[in-house]
């Protein structure tokens, strides 16, 4: 057999698997849609103690509008979230991200709260996290916390989750109607993990830029906002001169990692073009 | 920590419309269960970390790669191999369109991309063949045979169309 021993719980509730999580004091880990942790157990990489199954709680999964908020159950399955005509209307960048999230087969059974909690580095939903200043819930023993985008990743598959801590649902702010947006991914094979990707989401007024998000995937060792870039598009508007500006700041701002896909100048260097890419896919998507 | 109890877990599903119970240990992963508790050979274990797709079925309806998912999941499931494709000595249209257009050299993929294309024909029952390049990139040949897949998706997909 593929991986290590371990004792299996499936537990009915959050609170349950909560439970489970302080007994095993660390030594448990949380299966989502396990298309990250059981390819990581087959490998021994991983080899937990117990795996508490979350899917057999179905209050987990679902995507609710609420007002300015698309609230997201973090068992939602990333094949639900492409086909939700709710987030296709109010978060058209995370319609377009989850596209580029593996393939088909692999978007029946991965989570969006799974793939943010596992925390891959070139993995395009937390990049959409950061892009869209969305929030996780997660709750523990003590009660639930709200975590901001920025502050859930910590470093690579490493986040702020505590290991008694389920993160159970994901806010986002529903995009502006008419906000442009854009993916930009480069990898080796579609449905690969991105060895660059950029998400971009503009508001305009004219040629003026109201509100640029931009945050990068694949480029380091968590999802990064790409401020500098953001305030020169908001402040010099969106003229090509501005636009170039902004996809070198983003160059500069970025500490590559290099790897057998790509060397750290490569992936600045892809930084810098596929912002320029996604902004320019943005603006010409929309009138 | 001490070493972690082995218990057995019991497993009921649905296979190709036949009810099936088994039990094993948890972590036997579904894609063993399969070829081994059921004798369901049909669906191929290929790289075993849900990279090569060999393995994927259709589970409650729906593509999954059977090789990263536990048999135990699988509990109170509907399952769809390959094996339960054909009506008897009639092949599923796109079964007999990878036979018209010899869409397959040694065959080992082939349970995958059968599984794989007849998802993907659902959700996009009037693919581009650039659609259905990037929908089989899902599945790995290593005959080289993707020209006649793609040529077989593309001619299958108006035939299930006709017979959905």
């Amino acid at each position: 057999m593929k991986p290590a021993k371990f004792e299996y719980h499936a537990p009915a509730t959050v609170d349950e698997a909560v439970g489970l999580l302080k007994r095993y004091n660390g030594e448990a880990r949380v299966l989502a849609g396990g298309q990250s942790l059981i390819p990581m157990m087959n490998f021994r990489v991983a080899a937990p103690a117990a795996l508490v199954d979350l899917n057999r709680i179905p209050s987990l999964a679902y995507i609710r509008a609420d007002g300015d908020t698309v609230r997201i159950g973090a068992m939602t399955r990333q094949r639900a979230i492409e086909f939700s005509p709710v987030v296709r209307e109010k978060l058209p960048l995370l319609h377009e991200a989850i596209s580029w999230v593996g393939h088909l087969p692999t978007r029946s059974r991965g989570t969006i709260g799974g793939s943010l909690a596992h925390a891959d580095p070139a993995a395009e939903l937390p990049m959409a996290l950061q892009a869209l200043e969305g929030e996780v819930v997660a709750r523990g023993p003590a009660g639930e916390r709200t975590i901001k985008a920025g502050d859930l990743f910590s470093s690579s598959l490493t986040t702020t989750l505590k290991p008694d801590e389920i993160l159970t649902e994901i806010r986002f702010p529903a995009s502006p109607p008419g906000a442009a947006y854009a993916v930009e991914e480069f990898a080796r094979r579609h449905g690969d993990f991105a060895i660059t990707a950029i998400a971009c989401l503009l508001v305009r007024d004219g040629t003026r830029c109201k509100m640029a998000r931009l945050a990068t995937g694949g480029v380091g060792p968590v999802p990064l906002r790409l401020t500098a870039a953001e305030t020169i598009l908001e402040q010099r508007g969106l003229a090509e001169d501005a636009i170039e500006a902004a996809a070198a700041a983003a160059a500069a701002a970025v500490d590559p990692m290099s790897d057998h896909q790509g060397s750290a100048e490569y992936r600045r260097h892809l930084t810098q073009v596929l912002t320029r890419r996604a902004v320019q896919k943005a603006l010409a998507r929309k009138p | 920590m001490t070493e972690p109890k082995m218990s057995l877990v019991d497993v009921r599903l649905t296979v190709n419309g036949k009810p099936y119970a088994g039990q094993c240990e948890p972590r036997k992963l579904l894609v063993d269960f399969l070829r081994e508790d059921l004798g369901l050979t049909g669906t191929h274990a290929g790289c075993e970390h849900g990279i090569c797709g060999a393995c994927t079925i259709l589970f409650n309806g729906e593509a999954a790669r059977s090789c990263i998912m536990l048999a135990v999941q699988a509990n109170g499931a509907e399952i769809t191999t390959v094996e339960g494709l054909a009506k008897g000595a009639e092949l599923h249209p796109l079964q007999q369109a990878f036979h018209e257009h010899h869409a397959l050299q040694c065959g080992f993929c082939t349970p995958g991309m059968l599984m794989a294309a007849i998802d993907f024909l659902k959700v996009n029952p009037a693919p581009t063949e650039h659609e259905v390049r990037e929908a089989m990139s899902s599945v790995i040949c290593r005959c080289t045979g993707y020209q006649n897949i793609v040529k077989a998706i593309l001619a299958a997909a108006p035939k299930m169309r006709a017979s959905a």
